[in-house]
């Protein structure tokens, strides 16, 4: 899997033995891929499996016990640029005195080096990006006054203003709207038009099939991972949430329907 | 001009404290504040055990230094698993308790008064002046608290955008490469130094007053961090002029009377900000149901 | 030293202080589980304007009268508290430090108020604030001992209602409990042990008294009894200690100094607690780390054996 690059293009992410320990026993253990360019990618796994704390490890926020992490072949601190991030909703405090606009604006600071303010510049980019995921009429609101799905299309319309080439979304569906999944999933696909990668935390397993290219699936460790037709089969399902889910009897194995899963 | 250079004093610690307040109570540490503004007691005996003197520059140094001691303590201790109202409450009762001690051991040596590290003593503020080639250029605790001032706005002004995202996401802020943890120093190391600065004057338990009082009442006030700067600064200087008019007319203590200002203004905030108001809000709601009912 | 065991006055402080650090540690004991260990600190502040108060309506130095007081101001700061953070986007640590400021800044007001008028003796107001342990008389120790044995009695016969509401109030409801009596009682308790450690120890360290036994208690077991009486004992402890070597020296004050035992002792059960301490983690992680090289890409059997590993530690 480590030297899967045959076509000679450089991967856009590459992880080679990410083993991550919060106490005693790894929560991640020796996790190595190689993503292809261009593609979205759902990373799925039952609660606890470690997915969340792989991209966090993955993006330096958590401290790794072995593993190492290459962005377009470079190691990923020269490269923070190429990345963007979209941190799980609930990481931040919605109470703070700022509005939807300013917060996407903050997706620039990383380019904006040391000492530059944001200026109309960053503005124009900011509002662009808010019209992308429709919340353009909500530039000036402050973000506790957003519904759920509105305040995840701020944290996406942040991501697209740090314009990167790879992307990290820590369960960008939870919680939100139907109009808010659709305005995301239409997102995911335009980022994927402009050749852009996308590794999605993701637990709604009836929608799988039909948002990923790829399919990452982790238990602790890295169970499967390929195109969703060959890796989203049942028997590789039920490897990874051991056994806990209920299918609907008389499926062919290779392409289940699930009706029930142990995620929320 | 007693009065004047009171009043200067007061405007000048409430602003210092008023700009880093903004940013402790949106990172959740209004009582990492408070800790700091008790547990630079020792860093000042110490300074002043070892270079002799009453000069602010060492005071200020070691209480810088032990502002860092604290906030590295206070987090090594969370690191391995305290609860973090518990760690801070340990380390600032154990390093005040040192400083007692210091103090208490050095009775002959120290002129330090611990009613004075309390309370405060503003009122006396006029009569330390600073005198440049004979001619007196104002009190000592105004240059002392004008340069303090002048070093947090400028830093504040220059990292602006860093200091903003570390408080709001620190995990963003991170993940693009900002040094969330030497943010978090540096903002520590403003707030001892603001502390220090002040305790002269108002004392340590209130400077906490005013590190916390007028930020928590712009912050009810707008949903603009930089107005909330700019109120809490506003804030902060009408507490100290109206505080000095007020233990005027009451012959008590300024400082005493200056957070009683605050808490005044803060309760006003709390029960009628045009937007976050108890009572707009209530007000509101009956109209809106009202209207709904016709 | 030996003075410590003739000298009737010490004698009484040393039991003085004994008793305080016993029942602050029990009571502390609840506090903190209700992550509430700052919440002394705050009472400990709010109870000046309510001792001033007090002193000014009766116009005598009496315990009783101050206690009074104490209990009223931190009962309106508690509710203050509650009613910033349930109707206002203000977070409970700045809630705490509003309340905390503003009473103490109107308690020096009226402290000068005192000061300034004609309330006849009222030279051991302020000190009061900072507190003598040293010049304990039989008297204060009585009603140490009193009150000592009134918060250990209550921590005792309300044990399971307090264990309840410290783990789970949401639940403690479910069963019909009253948790908001029992929650003001909890705190009636603590602003008991908190004015009567003012006087011992003074406004700032006070708060030391309900933290640090708590919080040390916490490495050793995970049993709230046990963990109740090793608070109350590591409290008990450093009261003795703490009185044991300011005896022996002449000029320092015994509350810093039990203060300072109590954070040694924290310090030690940090660093040595058996499951939680921060070396037992230290040598699980490295253990953790050691076997994962040697395995190298073993996949159950890190799990297993370090299990086996505790079992044999």
């Amino acid at each position: 899997m480590a030297t899967s690059s045959t076509s000679g293009i450089i991967s856009p992410l590459s992880v080679t033995n990410m083993t991550v320990a919060y106490q005693k026993n790894p929560v991640v253990r020796n996790v190595s891929f190689e993503v292809n360019e261009g593609e979205l990618i759902g990373i799925i796994g039952p609660n606890g499996a470690g997915k969340s704390t792989l991209i966090k490890a993955i993006l330096g926020l958590q401290p790794a016990l072995t593993g190492q992490t290459l962005v377009y072949g470079k190691p990923y601190k020269t490269q923070r640029k190429l990345v963007g991030y979209v941190p799980q909703r609930e990481s931040v405090d919605w109470d703070f005195p700022t509005n939807a606009l300013d917060v996407v604006m903050m997706g620039r600071y990383g380019h904006l080096g040391l000492l530059r303010r944001p200026g109309a510049k960053e503005k124009a980019i900011g509002m662009e990006c808010l019209a992308k995921v429709g919340m353009a009429d909500f530039a000036g609101r402050q973000i506790s006054q957003l519904s759920g799905g509105q305040q995840q299309r701020v944290f996406l319309a942040r991501a697209l203003a740090q314009d990167a080439t790879l992307y990290f979304m820590d369960e960008p569906f939870a919680g939100v709207d139907a109009a808010t999944e659709k305005a995301i999933i239409t997102l995911l696909n335009e980022l994927k038009r402009q050749g852009k990668t996308v590794l999605v935390v993701h637990h709604d397993l009836a929608t799988v099939e039909q948002y990923f290219d790829s399919v990452m699936l982790i238990n602790g460790e890295l169970i499967a991972f390929g195109p969703t037709g060959t890796t989203f089969t049942e028997r590789r399902l039920q490897e990874a949430y051991g056994g806990r889910l209920t299918f609907l009897k008389g499926n062919p194995s290779d392409e289940p329907l699930i009706v029930a899963g142990t995620g929320r | 001009m007693s009065g004047f250079w009171i009043m200067l004093t007061g405007a000048l610690v409430a602003s210092c404290c008023g700009i880093l307040g903004c940013f402790l109570i949106l990172r959740r540490m209004a009582l990492v504040g408070d800790a700091i503004s008790h547990s630079v007691l020792p860093g000042i005996v110490i300074a002043f055990l070892i270079s002799g003197s009453r000069d602010s520059f060492f005071m200020l140094f070691g209480a810088a230094i032990i502002g860092f001691v604290t906030v590295f303590l206070i987090q090594m201790f969370q690191n391995s698993g305290v609860q973090s109202d518990a760690s801070i409450g340990v380390v600032f009762t154990s390093l005040f308790a040192v400083g007692v001690l210091l103090v208490s051991l050095n009775a002959k040596h120290v002129d330090l008064d611990l009613d004075c590290v309390l309370y405060g003593e503003i009122a006396y503020v006029q009569w330390n002046q600073i005198s440049v080639a004979g001619m007196e250029i104002g009190p000592k605790a105004v240059w002392l608290l004008g340069i303090t001032l002048f070093i947090i706005v400028a830093i504040i002004a220059l990292f602006y955008k860093q200091f903003k995202l570390c408080a709001f996401d620190p995990a963003l802020a991170a993940a693009i490469g900002i040094p969330v943890a030497l943010f978090h120093y540096v903002l520590m190391g403003l707030v001892s130094m603001a502390t220090v600065s002040s305790f002269e004057s108002v004392g340590a338990i209130l400077v906490v007053g005013l590190l916390i009082v007028p930020p928590a009442t712009a912050y009810l006030l707008t949903d603009r961090l930089g107005m909330m700067i700019v109120l809490s600064l506003i804030i902060g200087v009408i507490s100290s002029v109206a505080g000095y008019y007020t233990a005027a007319a009451l012959d008590a203590s300024i400082a005493g009377c200056m957070v009683c200002v605050a808490g005044v203004l803060f309760l006003f905030a709390f029960l009628f900000s045009p937007t976050h108001g108890l009572v707009t809000r209530k007000l509101r709601q009956r109209t809106t149901a009202t209207r709904e009912a016709y | 030293m030996l003075n410590l065991f003739t000298d009737p006055n010490l004698q009484w402080i040393l039991i003085g202080s004994m008793l305080l650090g016993l029942s602050t540690g029990i009571i502390g004991t609840f506090a903190y589980l209700r992550k509430q260990s700052l919440i002394g600190d705050t009472l400990a502040h709010a109870a000046l304007p309510g001792i001033c108060i007090a002193f000014m309506l009766s116009g005598v130095k009496s315990v009783g009268y101050f206690m009074i007081g104490a209990i009223v101001a931190g009962m309106i700061a508690t509710l203050g508290i509650s009613w910033i953070t349930r109707h206002s986007r203000i977070k409970p640590d700045a809630a705490m430090g509003i309340v905390l400021s503003v009473f103490f800044g109107l308690g020096i007001v009226l402290l000068t108020q005192i000061q300034h008028s004609s309330y006849g003796n009222q030279s051991g107001l302020d000190k009061f604030l900072f507190g003598q342990a040293a010049s304990m008389t039989s008297n204060d120790v009585y009603t140490m001992m009193g009150v000592a044995i009134l918060l250990i009695v209550a921590c005792a016969l309300l044990f399971k209602e307090f264990k309840l509401i410290s783990f789970d109030s949401g639940y403690a409801r479910g069963l019909g409990f009253s948790v908001a009596t029992l929650e003001q009682l909890l705190l009636w308790l603590v602003t008991i042990a908190v004015v009567v450690g003012i006087q011992a120890v003074g406004v700032v360290l006070v708060a030391a008294l309900l933290i640090t036994p708590a919080v040390s208690a916490r490495y050793w077991t995970d049993r709230l009894g046990v963990m109740t009486i090793l608070s109350g004992i590591f409290g008990a402890l450093s009261g003795a200690i703490g009185t044991w070597i300011s005896a022996g020296t002449a000029s320092l004050p015994t509350g810093p100094l039990s203060v300072l035992t109590a954070t040694a002792l924290f310090v030690g059960s940090v660093l040595f607690g058996p499951r939680r301490g921060v070396v037992a983690k230290l040598i699980r992680r490295y253990t953790a780390k050691r076997e994962w090289a040697a395995e190298g890409k073993g996949k159950a059997g890190a799990a297993s054996s370090a299990k086996e590993r505790e079992v044999s530690a």
